[in-house]
């Protein structure tokens, strides 16, 4: 996803010089190829993330269109009150990105996990929250906030990602995806576990349980209706995402069920509140907090074949 | 005096009195450096009620908002019966700075050590786009305890700004005492020397010297460590930390307006 953010990005500034990269030291071997085309709008402010927002948000208001890149939580919570004030309640065209989505960074230990960002970010009134879940929603979701209006913040995962959706699918910011049809159940994923979300679906359509695939790349604006359509068809929901199951793609559901009036079968898959003192690789973690394929596929169906209370 | 010196503060006297909210005290520390900027050096254009200013003033310490709002509305930028809208029910002038507010407030602030930063990413831009136009950031001294006002400082350095200029209100008081009690920071001029800006001691009450250092030909970024008297105009308010908080009643409002008019 790295690769796919900077590429696009390139592409666009080349078409568009009004757009700025900025980064507080971070993006070794990812970044250089914008940095070498355009010096000129290519800033690497030092390890200071608070002037790195501040400065962005200066930049935006001069009428630049303004990344700051880095590892999710110093982009996000490090200089949260600058992302509050200089972009969210100026409503300036400053987009956070952050690498390293949920546990993707491992071994490196839970100061470099992301698990709480989605629901910080979302909170924040004006901002655009952008979990794309595969290379080809990276690039369409960068291509599309170059113009979009409004502070945003685009959560990436790292590396080697593989595409899930099909060339010529469209993705436009506060829209879902339907990946695959199905009526026994409906799987919401963002973010990083798109990829397994997918896995997990082929493995259940082959023991004869068709699920609806549902990608949810905006979580905010959070696209309500395709939710209501699956409250309506009455489909057992589950939201599988690597954050906290406090304030995610989980908790936006389960809020979106309970003012519906309507009853429906839900689960939130995600990690629970909770801190990763374990040490281990991406798929290590996972297995621990029982996020990878086949956890998910025993827990599924169970959760299928459980009767209603 | 100065009459629209006078006009400020008195603005000031009367919003702070009518609203009953505190900081007149960082208010009345900044009336002349405010005054200098939108009378004798900002770049503002255009006819009253329709003024844009080319260069660039951000109120980091946005606290003193109300010195800010009356300043602007002295100066042309809106009509001064809408200073009667700060700080209550149905009002339109924060206590803290919102940039949809009025005409003239350029960033949102209220938190401290935001502007130094914002406005060394609009004075990036302007170098840029080859723009002659300059930004200034007035800052408290107690803001300078922020961790964040060195960052920027140590950017602004590396690039070598030109057309950043940063005002430090030094009145020598913050929310528990003395600045310098709170937490020392006497050698400031050295502390901003040694970031690589240049700095010009001034005493932030002398517009003539104001004027001459904000003008002063800068090879990067400069500061003025301006020192000022909080509550400076108002006799019984000068260097009292009470006047942080405080806003003056019947008595207080009647005889700070008598020593303003007695000024003239």
């Amino acid at each position: 996803m790295r690769n796919a953010f900077i590429h696009s990005l390139i592409e666009e500034a080349r078409r568009n010089k009004d757009i700025f990269l900025i980064t507080p030291d971070l993006g070794f071997s990812v970044l250089e190829k914008f940095a070498e085309e355009f010096p000129d709008r290519f800033l690497n402010v030092g390890i200071a993330e608070q002037n790195a927002i501040g400065v962005a948000s200066g930049l935006a208001i001069s009428g630049k269109v303004v990344y700051v890149y880095s590892i999710i939580p110093f982009v996000t919570m490090r200089c949260f009150e600058q992302v509050r004030i200089d972009v969210a309640y100026m409503n300036s065209n400053v987009r956070l990105v952050g690498v390293g989505a949920g546990l993707s960074y491992g071994p490196s230990g839970a100061t470099h996990h992301a698990i709480e960002d989605i629901a910080i970010m979302r909170a924040l009134p004006n901002m655009t929250v952008c979990c794309p879940g595969d290379p080809l929603e990276v690039r369409q979701i960068l291509k599309e906030s170059v113009q979009y209006q409004g502070p945003m913040y685009i959560r990436l995962a790292k590396s080697g990602e593989p595409q899930i959706h099909s060339n010529d699918t469209e993705v436009k910011i506060g829209k879902a995806i339907v990946v695959c049809e199905g009526e026994d159940l409906a799987i919401l994923a963002t973010s990083n576990m798109l990829e397994t979300a997918y896995k997990v679906t082929c493995s259940l359509k082959e023991k004869g349980i068709h699920c609806c695939l549902i990608s949810v790349p905006t979580l905010k604006p959070f696209d309500y209706q395709t939710i209501n359509e699956l409250i309506n068809r009455n489909i057992p929901i589950v939201t599988l995402e690597e954050h906290s199951v406090i304030g995610g793609l989980g908790s936006i559901v389960a809020e979106q069920i309970a003012e519906s009036g309507k009853g429906v079968k839900f689960k939130r898959l995600g990690i629970p509140d909770s801190y990763s003192h374990y040490v281990g690789s991406h798929v290590y973690l996972r297995e621990k907090f029982r996020l990878s394929e086949n956890q998910i596929i025993t827990t599924l169906e169970s959760f299928i074949y459980k009767k209603t209370l | 005096m100065n009459m629209y010196v006078r006009n400020i503060r008195k603005s000031i006297l009367d919003m702070m009195y009518r609203s009953k909210s505190s900081h007149i005290g960082s208010c009345f520390s900044i009336v002349e450096i405010l005054y200098t900027l939108y009378f004798k050096v900002l770049n503002i254009q255009g006819s009253t009620y329709k003024l844009e200013a080319k260069d660039k003033f951000i109120l980091s310490k946005a606290h003193g908002s109300a010195a800010l709002y009356a300043t602007l509305a002295e100066r042309g930028f809106f009509s001064k019966e809408r200073l009667r809208e700060y700080y209550v029910d149905g009002g339109s002038l924060p206590g803290h700075l919102d940039m949809l507010s009025v005409p003239g407030v350029e960033v949102s602030a209220g938190s401290l050590g935001h502007g130094l930063s914002i406005g060394t990413g609009i004075a990036i831009a302007k170098k840029q786009e080859c723009k002659s136009e300059h930004v200034y950031v007035l800052l408290g001294d107690g803001e300078c305890n922020e961790g964040s006002v060195w960052e920027a400082a140590m950017l602004a350095a590396h690039l070598q700004l030109t057309n950043l200029t940063a005002i430090v209100d030094y009145n020598k008081f913050q929310g528990f005492g003395k600045t310098n009690e709170v937490i020392n920071q006497r050698n400031l001029n050295e502390r901003w020397l040694a970031f690589g800006w240049e700095v010009i001691e001034v005493d932030g009450h002398n517009i003539e010297k104001l004027e001459e250092a904000l003008k002063a030909v800068q090879k990067g970024p400069k500061v003025l460590i301006a020192h000022t008297i909080k509550g400076k105009g108002v006799s019984f308010m000068e260097n009292k930390l009470e006047w942080h908080y405080k806003s003056p009643n019947d008595q207080e409002y009647l005889l700070a307006l008598k020593e303003m008019e007695d000024m003239l």
